[in-house]
């Protein structure tokens, strides 16, 4: 069932590209050093090592962090029951890598969804559009500098947002607050 | 005082010319072959969408050509809500993604952070033999409404009104579980809210008695029927190679003749100790799904025969079993200890404050959800919330393939189409 083996492979075969695995509560990730290089890195996982199923594609914002985003692919082989996670870097300028969907056509929606989500684009993607916002809709929500409450926008004749009326709720924790008191579940107005 | 705001009436007709202005121009050669197209916008509110799903069909005569899921309407930032509260807090968000098995995804979400923590191996056996009863009655739940949706767009409303009856038998046994019907948040990180109440082993067999004939029922009325079996066989056929491309899971990944099932391949909670089989379908067509959720109820009814009989503590738990791990900083201590004892009151204060305070690190975690694989890919940073929390949704996957596989059939095809992939929006949109 562990991907240690495989990921050995996919190390051997690609030098200094991968990084040694690493093991966290008995699941495998290696970490790709280029983002360019993701596409050709998947498909031979997939031909070669048989990882013939992607399971799910996610991005990370790792805000105040140089490079910016994280993007995670869970791989799978469905025979062998193995599973690999693969995540690479991309700098905030760039905001760009390659699609995967030529490897996998389940990676479309996925893409899209983090194109959407969080405004990487991929290369080579045949139809990123948003899919779960609308067209048109500016901001790009799971970023960590959106505010939880939402951002006034307006596309006429097509829908609207308004900021949620708790304007950041009550009882809100802070996502890896510094200190007790940011972690604690207390009213915020978005000054604080 | 509330902010006065006229009530804006758009021009619906307008709406669809842009979105017709705004669709690409077919291939030359394609609209000199099969003649004027028609785009037909089917959705968002639409009753065999079972959701709010749109899709623009485009359409020659009555053949599909091209298929394009417009989905979010029902979007509500999930995974966003989920950075700003506790682990704790987070699960009646759970009941609500896949409304249809909320026991399963409290169940699911649990385990995810369980995983994180790393004290899934720790879960006392009483605790796991109840949840998997409540997911493989969600199973029931579930699968029941999406045969009764899609009998009934295809005509066979019998059926529909029979599930309906045994849909609220489970609800009265969810009710009695968790005191609540639909939103259960039944599960807890390390355990569950309480125990099995007295009597409800004794229910949940009387119920499995009486679901038994109406299951059989409903097979006598469906898989030999004419009209359904002309309906359904070899339409939407989905090639062994194409569903694996396309990430399905669940029983549409079954449906086309591959046996994984996460709780066989993968195994958690107390799955190896039990019996089941795992079906397949053949064909890959509506047909072969329909006979794997078939199938699959009744080897959940299976399951739940077994978990009765072999539930450690018996029905009525006489010989005290706990039902949660026994740490005081990950589960709230009982409300008498609270109370009378200090450090049970440190504990307290901090978990409803704070929350449990999780490791840093990353998993995913994917569940065998009615729907098909329902993954939570946590990345913590330590503390009491998550840093992201992705929600791999099967409904969001299995929904991907529609433009793949709807071009060629006929539009009396989609419903069939539809109701045999079995989405659930709520799940889909997070």
């Amino acid at each position: 069932m562990t991907a240690l083996e495989p990921a050995n492979q996919l190390k051997a075969r690609f030098g200094d590209l991968i990084s040694e695995p690493s093991e966290f509560h008995a699941e495998i990730t290696v970490k790709l050093a280029d983002a360019e290089r993701i596409a050709e890195v998947c498909s031979s996982a997939k031909k070669e090592l048989g990882f013939d199923y992607l399971v799910d594609v996610s991005s990370l914002d790792n805000y105040g962090e140089d490079p910016r985003w994280t993007v995670v692919y869970h791989l799978r082989s469905l025979a062998s029951g193995a599973e690999l996670r693969i995540k690479t870097d991309v700098s905030e300028e760039k905001s760009e890598l390659p699609t995967v969907t030529g490897v996998w056509r389940t990676a479309n929606w996925h893409e899209r969804e983090i194109y959407d989500m969080m405004g990487l684009r991929f290369r080579g993607h045949s139809d990123l559009r948003r899919i779960l916002m609308w067209e048109g809709y500016p901001y790009f929500p799971l970023r960590k500098d959106f505010p939880l409450a939402g951002k006034p926008s307006e596309v006429p004749g097509i829908a609207f947002t308004k900021p949620a009326p708790l304007e950041g709720g009550p009882f809100v924790t802070v996502a890896g607050g510094k200190d007790a008191i940011s972690r604690e579940p207390r009213v915020r107005t978005p000054e604080n | 005082m509330a902010e006065v705001r006229d009530i804006e009436f758009r021009d619906p007709a307008a709406s669809v010319g842009a979105a017709v202005q705004s669709l690409p121009p077919a291939a030359e050669e394609l609209q000199d072959m099969q003649g004027e197209r028609m785009v037909l916008n089917m959705g968002p509110s639409h009753p065999a969408t079972h959701g709010v799903l749109r899709i623009v069909l485009e359409l020659d005569g009555e053949v599909i050509t091209k298929a394009d899921p417009d989905v979010g309407y029902l979007h509500r930032g999930d995974e966003k809500i989920a950075e700003s509260m506790t682990y704790t807090q987070f699960i009646p968000y759970t009941d609500r993604l896949d409304y249809l098995a909320p026991l399963a995804n409290n169940v699911a979400y649990a385990l995810a952070v369980e995983k994180l923590i790393g004290i899934e191996k720790q879960l006392p056996p009483r605790c796991q033999y109840i949840r998997v009863m409540c997911c493989e009655l969600a199973r029931i739940s579930a699968h029941l409404l999406g045969l009764g949706a899609f009998a009934m767009d295809v005509g066979a409303i019998t059926v529909f009104l029979l599930i309906f009856t045994e849909r609220e038998k489970i609800y009265n046994l969810c009710e009695s579980l968790t005191g609540a019907r639909f939103t259960t948040s039944y599960t807890r990180i390390g355990g569950v809210a309480r125990d099995l109440p007295p009597g409800w082993t004794d229910q949940c067999r009387q119920f499995l008695k009486e679901f038994a004939v109406t299951l059989n029922e409903c097979e006598t009325l469906l898989t030999r029927n004419r009209i359904w079996v002309d309906r359904t066989r070899d339409v939407g056929i989905i090639s062994k190679e194409t569903a694996i491309d396309y990430g399905l899971s669940g029983p549409n990944l079954r449906g086309s003749g591959i046996e994984y099932d996460l709780r066989k391949n993968q195994p958690y909670l107390c799955y190896p100790d039990l019996e089941f089989d795992v079906p397949a379908g053949s064909v890959g067509d509506c047909y072969d799904r329909y006979l794997v959720r078939m199938e699959e109820m009744r080897q959940s009814m299976r399951l739940l025969y077994q978990c009765l009989d072999k539930i450690p503590g018996g029905p009525d738990n006489q010989s005290k079993e706990p039902v949660n791990v026994a740490d005081g900083k990950i589960v709230l201590p009982a409300k008498d200890r609270v109370l009378s004892g200090m450090e049970e009151l440190i504990h307290q204060f901090i978990l409803v404050t704070q929350g449990m305070n999780v490791p840093p690190g990353e998993i995913y975690f994917g569940h065998e959800n009615p729907k098909g694989e329902l993954g939570f890919y946590i990345h913590s940073r330590g503390g009491g919330t998550p840093y992201r929390m992705k929600i791999r949704s099967p409904s969001f996957v299995n929904l991907s393939i529609l433009s793949e596989l709807m071009p060629g059939h006929m539009m009396s095809d989609t419903v069939v189409i539809l109701g045999s992939l079995d989405f659930v929006m709520g799940e889909c949109d997070r």
